[in-house]
């Protein structure tokens, strides 16, 4: 018999007592009334989140601020244009690394910096020395001011977590409300086939690992951008 | 209401003024009350050191002792917890499990039953001085026990009550396990009357006694400058 | 007693004299509890949270079988290699050779505590590879050759200016107490192992029933990196991780953040559904994925302590229980320490050896208090002391306790007990603090209170009367 038969069989052995279920013996300021079925729709106990664009955009504004991401609204390219210039010019950015889409292409464009594609194969070490990250992405989340990317949507795996600043190209029919709504989404545009890897990414890189004092950029981005037009 | 108590073994024969007290307050206002002379302990030190035999033989008496009682009080948190948690666990799948559920359902801590079932905060009690209030870890986990005993003490006329940080840490006790690891249940109580001191009270108050042997037992030793006192003694003082 | 057992208690001796360390960690947790609190009163009804967080898990794990076939062919299908594991030998043996059917040469690793459990960067070094632990608090540790101290925070007993002499004697960085200049040294030395890795070891949070994914959560990105650069990926992961839908990470990753680190949700929170795919331009050739039983299936079979499978890992109750922060996480000896670690050892090492743990413990219940999906671990505890007891109990204990039960259940035994004890303590000046002193363990550091002359039976009778 194969390893997986016998821990399988170990298992539906073991599961032939049934378990009590859960939340018997708490104590009576921790005790709910049991589900019929398991839940499904957690959106009742999640924090709130307002449905309104503004609403949401206000809570993401709230959350960067408290993860020190730079969120930013854009109304246009125009301003767009404005700020990632700026941005470079304040960071003294020789070369970025970025991938094929509408948002990149046009803010590689503005920029005309040295340039490292991600779209396909690429030299890691050209990769690790860029200034930023520039990417799209999927979704932005409200509840949580978390930056949803994966392989497809963000040029891989590594382009948005190597170098030491991440910029995020947003539209604001991205921003979504909560993580239901991101799991759905990524669930409708995926679901016939995951890219290898999606990711939450929520704030720049960080760690209370010494003295449990924050530090940014632990091992990722030290510093995330994100501006959503 | 007929009140049937139960006096836990220690207090008993180590605190019988805090028995007396609560024996005051429930007769000052206007209960009857009953105690079965034959109750001895609720099976506990045996349960908690893995004697579960020892203990369900200890429990049985303790389920016939209140089969006909209307309600039952007593003045511990913890050995509540034992009658109203534990005795659930300790006869699950034996012929008296109907009989420990029912039990379970009748018993009633001192403070949660003036507060929760009686709608009492105000006894009439007059104590001067300021205390801080620990929360045993079985009457505030299993019972439930946080606000009660604060509204009662609200009501104490010239009572203050300041609290301490981390009031919800245990301070050690925790039955044979104070002796089986005293160093590592010394400082947890330690921890505790240290938290207790920053306060400036007067006294300690708990709902349980057993915590306050413990850390009144370190604090002597300490000569650490710390009063215990039960709540049901608060509440009798005139 | 053992010597597993009699160690422990030498430890924490130690330890729970050491007040440094005792105000260290104190303060340490203080700003924990602050933003926990803070985090918790964000969600709509944590109560409900965790109800619900436990009836999933419940559902995944009293359907264990059904959810792991369904989460291996998904990931089967996207080209992930799986090996299913009954014990740590096996899982290391493979990983071994895995990297030796690729030349590996140096592998970074993610922390996994199921890496710890079964010595997994022991067994791949005495192969001859170099094995770099990338999260900061693990490569904090590991540089010092010890053990993590927690589950979640593994460097947490250390000071910035022991960690400075740390990195300048093994890695000859000036020294420095800006904790921020140290978070760079190890990036910076990191960075290079990264890209020159053949081989990423990760954990895994959860693993996906519906859609075959495995979730990693980090803050520092290390969990990318590790997943991200080298050509290989192994994930070792307990059987027990599985949830059965996506959507239910929306209620977990919140749960583990707020619970475990304080967070509203952790920086990084990774789906790896497989290796590099078709047209994707970066990612591992091969993702492995080995499930690992390693006592796991014992513990299943105990319905009554199932629960404990539910765990996320999250260290919560850790954070909680006033015995882990007197005596430290190294006193346990174990993989796995506080209070999930006292309920889980004895069923991953043996009882007979590792039942001490549970009767190290007041039984406070904090930890269950604290645990997101509901674990009854103070009930556990007092389960594994009453099995404990049905193996092997000392005789003289024995005798105690069916004393015990003689003298409460015949009442005027125990008045007369009481009186002959009323009388004792009379005596007892004169051996107490002495190696005669028949409460010895008591009054070594404790006053014993004092038996009433006149007790509240008597009271009763002469009211009575």
């Amino acid at each position: 018999m194969s390893e997986r038969e016998q821990i399988l069989g170990r298992i539906r052995e073991a599961l032939r007592v049934a378990a009590p279920k859960p939340g018997l013996l708490s104590g009576p300021g921790q005790r709910v009334p049991a589900h019929e079925k398991r839940p499904t729709d957690f959106r009742p106990w999640l924090p709130a989140v307002g449905d309104s664009f503004d609403e949401r955009a206000a809570l993401f504004a709230k959350n960067s601020a408290e993860l020190k991401t730079d969120f930013q609204l854009v109304a246009n390219r125009n301003e767009l244009q404005e700020k990632l210039l700026a941005l470079a010019h304040a960071e003294g950015w020789k070369k970025i690394a970025t991938h094929a889409g509408e948002l990149t292409n046009y803010a590689f464009a503005v920029l005309g910096l040295a340039v490292v594609q991600t779209g396909g194969r690429y030299n890691l070490d050209e990769l690790e020395s860029s200034d930023a990250g520039i990417t799209e992405c999927d979704a932005l989340v409200a509840q949580t001011g978390s930056v949803v990317v994966t392989t497809r949507s963000a040029g891989g795996r590594a382009l948005s977590v190597l170098p030491p600043h991440h910029v995020v190209l947003a539209r604001r029919d991205q921003l979504l409300r909560d993580l239901p709504a991101a799991f759905t989404a990524l669930k409708q545009r995926y679901g016939s086939g995951y890219p290898s890897m999606m990711c939450l990414i929520t704030g720049p890189s960080r760690t209370g690992d010494i003295e449990r004092i924050l530090v940014l950029g632990a091992h990722g981005p030290k510093k995330l951008t994100i501006f959503c037009m | 209401m007929k009140i049937s108590l139960f006096i836990p073994c220690f207090i008993d024969a180590c605190y019988p003024q805090v028995g007396i007290s609560m024996v005051k307050v429930l007769e000052r206002l206007g209960h009857q009350v009953d105690y079965p002379e034959d109750f001895t302990c609720c099976g506990q030190p045996a349960f908690n050191s893995g004697y579960w035999d020892e203990a369900r033989a200890v429990a049985e008496k303790v389920l016939a002792m209140y089969r006909n009682a209307e309600i039952i009080v007593g003045v511990s948190g913890s050995c509540g917890a034992m009658m109203m948690t534990f005795y659930k666990e300790l006869f699950h799948s034996t012929p008296l499990e109907a009989e420990a559920k029912a039990h379970a359902a009748k018993v009633w801590e001192f403070s949660d039953f003036l507060v929760t079932k009686l709608g009492v905060t105000d006894v009439g009690a007059k104590f001067p001085a300021k205390v801080t209030f620990h929360d045993g870890c079985h009457g505030l986990r299993e019972v439930g026990l946080k606000k009660q005993p604060r509204a009662l003490l609200a009501k104490v006329q010239g009572l203050e009550l300041v609290e301490m940080d981390a009031a919800e840490s245990c301070c050690g006790f925790g039955g044979t396990f104070s002796v089986k690891f005293p160093m590592i249940s010394t400082a947890m109580g330690e921890v505790k009357c240290d938290s207790a001191l920053k306060t400036s009270a007067d006294y300690i108050v708990s709902c349980d006694s057993s915590c306050l042997m413990h850390i009144q037992g370190l604090a002597d030793r300490q000569k650490k400058p710390l009063r215990t006192m039960h709540l049901a003694e608060v509440l009798a003082k005139q | 007693m053992n010597t597993v057992a009699q160690t422990f208690k030498e430890t924490a001796r130690r330890m729970t004299r050491d007040l440094r360390h005792r105000s260290w960690i104190q303060s340490a947790l203080g700003k924990y509890y602050v933003g926990r609190d803070e985090k918790k009163a964000r969600f709509q009804n944590w109560q409900e949270a965790r109800q619900a967080a436990a009836e999933i898990k419940w559902d995944a794990v009293n359907h264990l079988d059904k959810h792991l076939e369904e989460f291996v062919s998904k990931i089967e299908a996207r080209g992930t290699k799986v090996f299913w594991a009954s014990t740590g030998q096996q899982a290391c043996d493979y990983i071994v050779n895995v990297a030796k059917k690729h030349r590996v040469r140096s592998i970074v690793k993610s922390k996994a505590m199921t890496g710890e459990e079964i010595h997994l960067a022991q067994a791949l070094e005495k192969s001859g590879v170099e094995v770099v632990e990338t999260d900061l608090g693990e490569y904090i540790v590991q540089l010092r050759e010890e053990a993590p101290y927690h589950i979640v925070f593994p460097a947490m007993h250390l000071t910035r200016h022991e960690i400075s002499d740390l990195f300048n004697k093994k890695l000859g960085s000036a020294p420095t107490d800006s904790p921020e200049e140290l978070t760079m040294i190890a990036r910076r030395t990191l960075r290079k192992k990264y890209c020159a890795a053949d081989m990423g070891i990760s954990g895994a949070n959860f693993a996906v029933a519906e859609t075959g994914m495995i979730s990693l959560t980090t803050n520092e990105g290390n969990g990318r990196l590790s997943t991200s650069l080298p050509r290989i990926h192994v994930a070792l992961i307990g059987i027990e991780k599985v949830l059965p839908t996506l959507d239910d990470l929306a209620l977990f990753l919140p749960m583990l953040a707020t619970a475990g680190a304080a967070q509203a949700v952790s920086c990084y929170n990774t789906f790896i559904a497989g290796p590099r795919q078709e047209g994707e331009p970066d990612g591992p050739n091969e993702f492995h994925v080995v499930l690992l039983d390693n006592g796991r299936t014992r513990l299943l079979a105990d319905a009554e302590q199932r629960d404990t499978l539910h765990c996320i890992r999250c260290g919560a109750c850790l954070n909680v229980c006033p015995i882990y922060k007197n005596i430290g996480g190294h006193t346990y000896g174990t993989t796995y320490m506080g209070p999930i670690g006292s309920v889980l050892t004895p069923h991953l090492r043996g009882l007979a050896e590792w039942k001490h743990l549970s009767f190290a413990s007041s039984l406070c219940g904090a930890c269950s208090e604290a645990c997101p999906v509901k674990i009854d671990l103070h009930h556990h505890l007092l389960q594994n002391r009453r099995n404990a007891i049905r193996c092997k109990s000392p005789w003289w204990e024995k005798l105690i306790f069916k004393g015990f039960v003689i003298l409460m259940n015949y009442p005027l035994l125990y008045r007369l007990g009481v009186k002959f004890g009323w009388l004792g303590q009379k005596f007892h000046g004169l051996v107490k603090g002495t190696r005669l002193d028949p409460m010895i363990a008591w009054t070594q550091s404790r006053e014993a209170p004092p038996l009433a002359l006149k007790t509240f039976k008597d009271y009763w009778r002469g009211r009575k009367s």
